[in-house]
């Protein structure tokens, strides 16, 4: 019992990483209808970006609370840059292409990034020492003690209060409207007068911007990062999408949860190798058994 | 056209290129110009390389200004575009290119001065160019997305290293079966995505690429585990053996030529080319028969085929069988050839150059494919000297030529029978698919 | 009147939604039958049904074929055809990128695929297959006769024009042999003199005399224009709201005042639904 309680904690926390992410992939698929392969790598982007501002912030004497913000707030941005840049370069050009050159060039961009970042800042793993530490035990069965760390309060902190700003951003905005608009029907929004173009822009830059505070929180949660984490974790992500309903932003965060639920569960109670597989399966399970998700919308061919 | 005109577009050029470096230095500055690395003590520290990041930026404001000025210089002069003119002629001598290249494959091993290191350039390619063709016959012809293309690969080559060693069974005998078990595995992976469509079949193959290699990665028993199976039995020459010190029943003996290396490896070159001369045989058969026409009827429209009375379900898997036993075929001649596989040939980064090739080559185009192979498994190892940094062209590579032929090499499609002439169907007119 | 197809009863719900409700008619062999009826009257739906693109909530679809009664509504959509019903799409479904011969060729997959010894023997090459294939050239070739087609050939079907595209759609249609043909608005888009030769064909097609070697064939068809219908047509059944009003000869159904009503009736309510079913209809391929 007290054991489930623990990985309830450790997964939900992992969960809200996944979900994050999740939300990039979910909220580019809803507007244009691609798998933005190169996601998990902005990502990764994220975590090295906030690795190097860490180092500078606390370089520059700052601690705490204060320097988690600024990093936070630094890599948001730089990642941001990232996110638009990518989607200026790779997918720009092939809007209205062939349904198979966005997704090759994504491909592609995906390379590029990890490439790009091996050779600029090497191949070998940056480990990092913890910077937040503490926690409090919630609950004592026996000899095992149900911790709840400082880090997993941070992970959920932050994440809720991003996602809350997020959602006010898509309901309740002009740029959330012209976010939905575009998604239901991109041509009808230009012709209302809306700039499709910077609108699928500002989502990538939102998109990178959840994924590099998922990448600082991966950071702080794992200390460890090297150039080829977005892979793995962008497919979870990508899974969580999936199996929230892609295009549902919701369902995203609750597929994230689901998955990070999920892997921690597998981990603990059957085996730590399989657990990729786990993810994958329920991938492939969730796509053949329900394609529209949890909480997505079903899409009807006419003939 | 004329300097009055050009003066005044290099202002806006310039505006440009400087946009372009402000937002080159916000990339750059913090992943460039600040590298972390492990110190002494274990602690991370940060090195700062500011002559880096003001090339960078500095390439990046030249390269803009120079690609604003030329799209201006280019559409102030009006006129068919250098690949307009070059089109007719080129789609004439193309005619040429295939047998050309065929007559080139055959004669590699014997033109001088090709040593060991081009044969195994030709057999890496070769390699590469099978299972392009084996992944053509499911992406370009069915229109069914594969990302998952490398699990097939593996399943061939683990099913020959495995039978080979515990049955002690011939290459001759395990390639046939390996390209069994790969069609069985890939009916397996066709049943459940049957009904699903695009992104989310190639996700779904995704998936099912990662859970064959990790699984190989894991059950350690069976597969080895990361280390993986060594001392793959070697093919032989009908039963005459490539031993390298010759002797009684090898090869060299046996022709009574002197014993030496380069026989296994000429034995394997034309082995690959065979292998891939017959996937080519295959689809271009299969192509002008009812089975390939129905593939290519699914591409384009699937509710159409229903209603004309086609099996989707048994068409689907036809194409998922035969390009995963080409697949298969493939990883069994990988084996033989490395003497050792492990997980680590097999990940995605496979799956996804394999695709590339396709999609680069132009979907459905045997030649196409061949050349993307050609270009960018040669190209890959031409540039072996710029080591990390040739993923990253690689990867950059991929995307340039995406933008630039989104249909790729050979986008055109040539019509599988005719009451006349045959005449080719220009690309924007193909639909590439939606499963 | 022996017919070739009897509906009894038929509903198709969608969620709250009933788009057809009850419907009862049967369709004459080596007859021509439309089913008309206003925008949003359930035409496409049940079209839909017959041709097993949906499965109906009740009711039942029977073809009757020499040999014994099929139930196509127990059926799965590419056994429908096989059972002898073609259809063509209201947003003509050709395969662009595929000329016209391979488009007809495709449509007798299924014949050449048993020649082939399903597909083995035609990798090998064997004879069998060859005159197999020579004998579907020669169909493909009458039926592309019969729709002025013969031309182009070789060129692929995006290029033509539209109202060339629906004649093949039709003439791929007629190449599974089947013995009823069913068309979605086969006059959509046509220009009158286009409207009028098509009128010819589909009574050429009905008579067996369309191209050479074809047997007569029943055609079933939908259309929302009634002058179109009425010109062509020996029998007509008219949908309104889901539901049959009318069923009967077409000089009884332009009298019906049942259906002059349907048509002209009801004004401001009629609009709407004009526009739920223009949004169904628009979603073609570009969706």
């Amino acid at each position: 019992m007290a054991y489930a309680l623990q990985q309830l904690i450790n997964g939900i926390s992992l969960g809200m990483i996944y979900g994050l992410i999740a939300v990039g992939y979910t909220m580019v698929y809803g507007i244009i209808g691609m798998i933005n392969f190169a996601h998990g790598d902005i990502f990764m982007i994220g975590a090295f970006l906030s690795l190097i501002f860490l180092l500078l912030v606390t370089a520059g004497g700052l601690d705490g609370a204060a320097a988690i913000l600024l990093v936070l707030v630094l890599s948001m941005a730089f990642t941001a840059l990232y996110g638009w840049t990518v989607e200026r370069i790779a997918y720009r050009p092939l809007r209205g292409s062939f349904r198979l050159a966005p997704l090759i060039s994504a491909i592609g961009m995906s390379i590029v990034l990890q490439n790009y970042v091996q050779v600029s800042q090497g191949a070998r793993v940056k480990p990092m020492e913890p910077l937040v530490r503490g926690g409090i035990t919630v609950m004592r069965d026996g000899d095992f003690a149900v911790q709840l760390s400082t880090m997993q309060m941070l992970i959920v902190a932050v994440t809720l209060s991003v996602l809350a700003v997020f959602t006010w951003l898509v309901t309740r905005t002009p740029l959330g409207r012209a976010m939905r608009a575009c998604e239901q029907d991109r041509r009808m929004a230009s012709l209302l007068g809306i700039d499709t173009d910077r609108t699928i822009s500002i989502t990538f830059v939102i998109g990178a911007a959840l994924a590099s505070v998922a990448g600082t929180m991966y950071l702080l949660r794992y200390g460890v990062i090297d150039f080829y984490i977005g892979f793995l974790v962008g497919v979870k992500a990508f899974t969580a999408a999936v199996l929230g309903g892609i295009g549902s932003l919701p369902g995203a965060v609750l597929g994230g949860l689901l998955i990070g639920l999920i892997e921690t569960f597998w981990s603990a109670y059957f085996s730590v190798q399989y657990k990729d597989v786990a993810a994958f399966s329920i991938l492939v399970l969730t796509l053949v058994l329900m394609p529209t998700g949890l909480l997505g919308r079903a899409e009807v061919e006419k003939v | 056209m004329t300097a009055p005109a050009a003066r005044p577009a290099l202002a806006p050029a310039l505006r440009d290129a400087a946009l372009a470096a402000l937002i080159a230095l916000g990339l750059f500055l913090p992943l460039v110009g600040l590298r972390t690395d492990v110190g002494p003590g274990g602690g991370l520290f940060l090195r700062t390389r500011w002559p880096d990041v003001a090339l960078l930026v500095g390439v990046v404001f030249l390269g803009r200004l120079a690609a604003r000025l030329w799209q201006d210089w280019r559409a102030a002069r009006r006129g068919a575009s250098l690949p307009k003119r070059l089109a007719g002629p080129l789609s004439r001598s193309g005619r040429l290119v295939a047998p050309l290249l065929l007559a080139f494959a055959l004669l590699l091993p014997v033109i001088p001065g090709i040593g060991r290191y081009e044969l195994d350039l030709g057999i890496l390619v070769l390699t590469y160019v099978m299972l392009g063709w084996g992944l053509n016959i499911v992406v370009g012809l069915a229109g069914l997305l594969d990302l998952g293309y490398v699990a097939f690969y593996a399943v061939g080559a683990y099913s020959y290293a495995l039978l080979a060693q515990a049955f002690g069974l011939s290459f001759w005998i395990c390639l046939p079966l390996a390209g069994l078990l790969a069609a069985f595995w890939g009916i397996l992976l066709g049943f459940p995505v049957l009904r699903l469509r695009g992104d989310y079949l190639a996700i779904v193959t995704l998936a099912f690429g990662e859970i064959i290699r990790l699984v190989l990665l894991n059950w350690v028993s069976l597969t080895g585990g990361p280390n993986g199976i060594s001392g793959i039995p070697r093919p032989s020459f009908f039963g005459l053996s490539f031993s390298a010190g010759g002797g009684p029943g090898s090869f060299a003996d046996a022709f009574g030529l002197e014993p030496s290396p380069t026989h296994r490896v000429v034995f394997l070159y034309y082995l690959i080319l065979a292998l891939a001369l017959l996937t080519n045989w295959v689809t271009l058969r299969l192509r002008r028969q009812p089975l390939g026409r129905a593939w290519e009827a699914m591409r384009e429209d699937e509710v159409a085929c229903r209603s004309l009375g086609i099996n989707i379900t048994t068409t689907k898997l036809t194409a998922f069988a035969l390009g995963a036993m080409f697949g298969g075929f493939a990883g069994a001649f990988f084996a033989t050839r490395q003497a050792f596989i492990s997980p680590e040939s097999f990940t995605f980064i496979e799956s996804a150059i394999i695709l590339a090739i396709v999609v680069l080559g132009g979907l459905g185009s045997q030649l196409g494919v061949a050349i993307a192979a050609l270009g960018l498994i040669g190209g890959f190892e031409v540039f072996r000297d710029l080591q990390e940094w040739r993923m990253l062209v690689f990867g950059g590579a991929m995307v340039l030529i995406m933008i630039w032929k989104p249909r790729g090499l050979v986008g055109s499609r040539t019509p599988s029978v005719a009451l006349g002439q045959r005449r080719t169907i220009s690309a924007s007119m193909v639909a590439e698919g939606r499963g | 009147m022996r017919p070739i197809l009897s509906v009894e009863a038929l509903t198709m719900r969608f969620g709250g939604l009933t788009a057809v409700r009850e419907v009862s008619f049967a369709a004459a062999t080596g007859a021509i039958t439309a089913v008309i009826g206003p925008n949003g009257a359930g035409k496409t739906t049940m079209f839909n049904c017959i041709t097993g693109f949906y499965r109906p909530s009740e009711g039942s679809i029977t073809l009757h074929r020499p040999e014994r009664p099929v139930a196509l509504h127990r059926l799965a959509g590419h056994r429908i055809a096989r059972a002898g019903v073609a259809r063509t799409f209201q947003n003509v479904r050709l395969f662009g990128g595929m000329t016209v011969l391979e488009n007809l060729l495709v449509a007798q997959h299924r014949r050449l695929m048993a020649a082939t010894g399903f597909g083995i023997g035609a990798v090998l090459g064997l004879s069998g297959y060859r005159a197999a294939e020579a004998a579907a050239i020669g169909r493909a070739t009458a039926w592309l006769e019969a729709c002025g087609l013969l031309d182009r050939a070789d060129d692929p079907a995006a290029s033509l024009p539209y109202g060339a595209q629906r004649r093949l759609e039709i003439a791929r249609a007629m190449c599974t042999e089947p013995a009823l043909l069913c068309l979605d608005e086969p006059a959509a888009g046509l220009n009158p003199r286009e409207s009028l030769a098509l009128g010819a064909l589909l009574r050429a097609i009905r008579d067996g005399r369309a191209a050479e070697g074809a047997s007569p064939c029943s055609i079933l068809l939908i259309e929302h224009d009634m002058g179109v219908v009425m010109g062509i047509s020996d029998h007509i059944v008219v949908l309104d709201h889901g539901s049959k009003i009318a069923d009967g000869l077409p000089a009884a159904i332009r009298a019906d005042p049942r259906v002059i009503a349907a048509y002209l009736g009801e004004g401001e309510g009629e609009d709407e639904e004009d526009e739920a079913d223009a949004g169904a209809a628009g979603d073609g391929p570009a969706a």
